[in-house]
């Protein structure tokens, strides 16, 4: 029923229009009930576009191919499980996804809000109903995925790079990850646009901003591993810009996450954190812009549309107007107080955000130096990964550093004796591991070598941070150990779950190191029988063998795997020729070992008349760290997340006071 | 389109509608139609309590982290002061403009 989901948009868009249009009218003047009503057009739009989702989802699960974009995207042989998330995996159902997201969160945080920031609340609904308003206009006049036509015999299938269980999740997690980000912004620019701002817009947003931050780091890890997995070169990031327009954002997220504190405990950065919540979300449009323009190649942009010249104008209007905004508001956003020390916590945080920030400016550079310079010169000229890996370690290593020294670093003030003495016991350990490394051979990758001793000493920091709390704990409450080390990390979630975050960059920094730094590849022709040796690996070719799956015909080399003359089974590599979308796409082979952490990487992608195969042959140590670090990550964000019945009260008390004010 | 989605179509057009114009159609004739705005008396008592929490939490972070070993005995004394003062002079300022029926003042929890 297409012309349901047509008629659900339609009305949606009516309604995010309109409130935009009375939501701001309402705001400027004052008035209740208009302003009510605004809101109810924000709640009402939710329940369309879902309809519309629902309409399309329909369609999806009933090989409907009257729909232009279900026969685009979809076969009749396509499992269901990828049938229905190919809601996700074009254009316009992309688009659809990301309005429901952000009508769905928008009202749920404004109904969630209403209470604690009345007096934002007017100028946020009308600038979620603007946002909204751009992304309902192109469903609706653009790039409707309720187009029809005559329904062929079968649709032409799906990208088979995308035909991988992580295009399941990995999608959906990103839009969570880039709408979010539209809440901070939302409330933000509603506070500056009621001239209101005080730390309330904050409190409203946090777990918002955490939870996107949350989910657009775990879809980063999940895209590296579907990368790692599917498109098969035996690396696990590749600079790639779709990659990449992720990548920016959560960076600028988290230098906000950051420098948010400082303003929380010093009322300082008032200017510069409007500026990152701004950036964060104006990048998180041009990553939305990256991945569906099809303006810059890449392995991860799977189309080519008209709809470029939208987002860049949408951006342009939002970067514009955030920052007019926050130019008039600069003489209630200046901070009175000032930094009283460079050896401070909170000169710590600006250090790590001026290295975050200017790391998330040079991978945008990087990603549009191919249009700046086929503006300019005429030829697009792309940046490769040395650069990018050159800016990681410039800006990576004194950001870990920063992680391992400013949690040890007082607010305020420190002395350089006492951050010393604080810093002596990770400085130590590191140093001692840097030695071990060293005689175990790890030197043969100098940046590898101080890589690890740079992750001891955040590690050792980390777990020195947890010691002396506990044991303060312990000597203030009594009680068993465990109980002492509950009752630090129920009381401060905020800090312990950071440093549990903090941990798991960390443990991301290993496996990083060690897939880049101490790898090993062996590739060559192999006839049946004959072997090749990796590492401490031997492969033997055994002989390839066919078998039809439900839409593909799969083809593979079967290789013998031992190691040190034990016998670790069979892997098969190889390639799969999808009938319907007439594409064949590379499978590799990963044999994983948990306990070393490492995996066994089989690339066979090309086979001979001859009955040769051609193979090559990875060793990735410690690369299965990177995966644990995405699982740690998620653990230490719940922390955080959790809500903290102490901070809740303290707040509940803090409003009352201010509403027995205003009751007076 | 056919028949079914157009008169669906109108329904969710219609509830929609309906949805929206629920204020005006709840209060035809409201007393008072403005929006709860904030005075100034009220902006300086949030921003004062505001300010109150502030020192009060770094307070309380900067006896934990005293009692942890993380800082000096020499900077504690240093920043204390100037905290207390700072909490000191916020509770002051909020007393003039405390509220008839006012909860209590939260105090410094040492052992948070």
């Amino acid at each position: 029923m297409p012309g349901l989901g047509s008629a659900a948009l339609v009305v949606a868009f009516g309604l995010v229009a309109y409130a935009a249009v009375a939501g701001g009218y309402a705001a400027h003047r004052g008035r209740r009930r208009l302003l009510e009503s605004a809101t109810n057009a924000l709640f009402a739009s939710f329940a369309s576009v879902l309809l519309a989702a629902l309409v399309l989802l329909a369609a999806l699960a009933r090989h409907d191919f009257s729909f232009a974009y279900v026969a685009s995207h979809t076969s009749r042989e396509l499992p269901l499980g990828y049938t229905l998330a190919s809601f996700w995996s074009g254009q316009e159902g992309s688009l659809l996804l990301w309005l429901l997201v952000l009508t769905g969160i928008g009202s749920a945080a404004v109904a969630l809000n209403r209470r604690l920031i009345r007096t934002v609340i007017p100028w946020t609904v009308p600038i979620l109903g603007a946002i909204a308003s751009f992304f309902a206009l192109l469903l609706v006049f653009v790039a409707s995925p309720f187009a029809t036509q005559v329904a062929p015999a079968d649709g032409a299938g799906m990208n088979p790079s995308l035909q991988n269980p992580y295009m399941l999740a990995h999608p959906p997690l990103l839009y969570l990850g880039y709408v979010g980000l539209t809440i901070p912004f939302a409330f933000a620019m509603g506070a500056l646009a009621s001239g209101r701002a005080d730390e309330r817009w904050i409190i409203a947003t946090r777990r918002w901003t955490l939870a996107s931050w949350t989910f657009l780091g775990f879809a980063i890890l999940l895209g590296a591993k579907w990368a790692y997995e599917e498109v098969g070169w035996g690396g696990w990031y590749a600079w790639d810009p779709v990659e990449n327009a992720a990548l920016m954002p959560w960076l600028v997220a988290t230098a906000y996450l950051h420098s948010v504190m400082v303003q929380e405990k010093k009322n300082m950065l008032r200017v510069w954190n409007a500026v990152l919540v701004a950036g964060a979300f104006c990048l998180s449009l041009f990553g939305t812009f990256l991945t569906r323009s099809g303006v810059i190649n890449s392995i991860h942009s799977f189309t080519q549309s008209s709809i470029g010249a939208w987002f860049l104008g949408f951006i342009a209007v939002v970067a514009a107007a955030s920052t007019a905004l926050i130019i008039y508001r600069l003489p209630l956003l200046r901070s009175r107080t000032r930094l009283e020390s460079l050896v401070s916590r909170e000169a710590a945080f600006l250090y790590n955000n001026l290295f975050l920030v200017a790391f998330a400016l040079t991978v945008l550079w990087g990603v549009i130096y191919p249009l700046v310079s086929e503006a300019v010169r005429g030829v697009a000229v792309t940046v490769g990964a040395p650069y990018y890996d050159f800016f990681a370690v410039a800006f990576g290593l004194p950001l870990v550093l920063l992680m391992g020294i400013g949690p040890l670093v007082a607010w305020r003030r420190a002395s350089l004796r006492a951050v010393g003495r604080s810093l002596l016991w990770p400085a130590g350990a590191a140093l001692i591991v840097g030695i071990l490394l060293l005689l175990a051979g790890a030197g043969s990758s100098p940046a590898g070598l101080v890589g690890y001793t740079f992750a001891a000493f955040v590690l050792a920091a980390i777990a020195l941070e947890f010691v002396r709390g506990t044991r303060a704990r312990h000597a203030l409450g009594g009680g068993s150990w465990p109980a002492a080390f509950t009752s630090l990390v129920g009381r401060n979630r905020r800090r312990y779950g950071g440093y549990v975050v903090h941990a798991a960059i960390v443990l991301l920094l290993v496996g990083a190191v060690g897939i880049g730094g101490f790898g090993t590849t062996q590739e060559g022709k192999l006839t049946q029988g004959q072997s090749v040796e990796v590492g401490d690996y031997t492969l033997t070719y055994l002989g390839s063998e066919q078998r039809r799956a439900a839409n593909s015909q799969e083809l593979r080399a079967r290789l013998a795997v031992s190691r040190g003359g034990e016998d670790l089974g069979t892997v098969l590599a190889g390639k799969n020729r999808y009938f319907a979308e007439q594409q064949t796409s590379n499978e590799v082979a990963i044999r994983s070992d948990w306990l070393r952490a490492e995996d066994l990487f089989v690339i066979a992608d090309q086979f001979n008349p001859d009955g040769s195969v051609f193979v090559k042959v990875i060793v990735n140590p410690l690369v299965n760290l990177i995966w644990l670090a995405g699982l740690l990550f998620v653990a230490g964000a719940l922390i955080t997340l959790w809500p903290d019945a102490r901070e809740q009260r303290r707040l509940a008390r803090r409003f009352d006071e201010e509403g027995a004010l205003a009751r007076a | 389109m056919d028949v079914l989605a157009v008169a669906l179509g109108a329904l969710l057009a219609v509830a929609a509608v309906a949805f929206v114009a629920r204020p005006f159609l709840a209060e035809p004739d409201a007393e008072d139609d403005r929006l709860a705005g904030r005075t100034s008396a009220e902006q300086e008592r949030l921003e004062l309590l505001e300010r109150r929490d502030r020192a009060l939490g770094a307070l309380k972070e900067l006896e934990f982290d005293h009692r942890t070993g993380k800082i000096a005995d020499a900077d504690y004394e240093a920043s204390v002061g100037p905290l207390r003062r700072e909490a000191a002079e916020a509770m002051r300022a909020l007393e003039p403009l405390a509220p008839p029926a006012r909860a209590p003042v939260e105090k410094v929890d040492a052992r948070a």
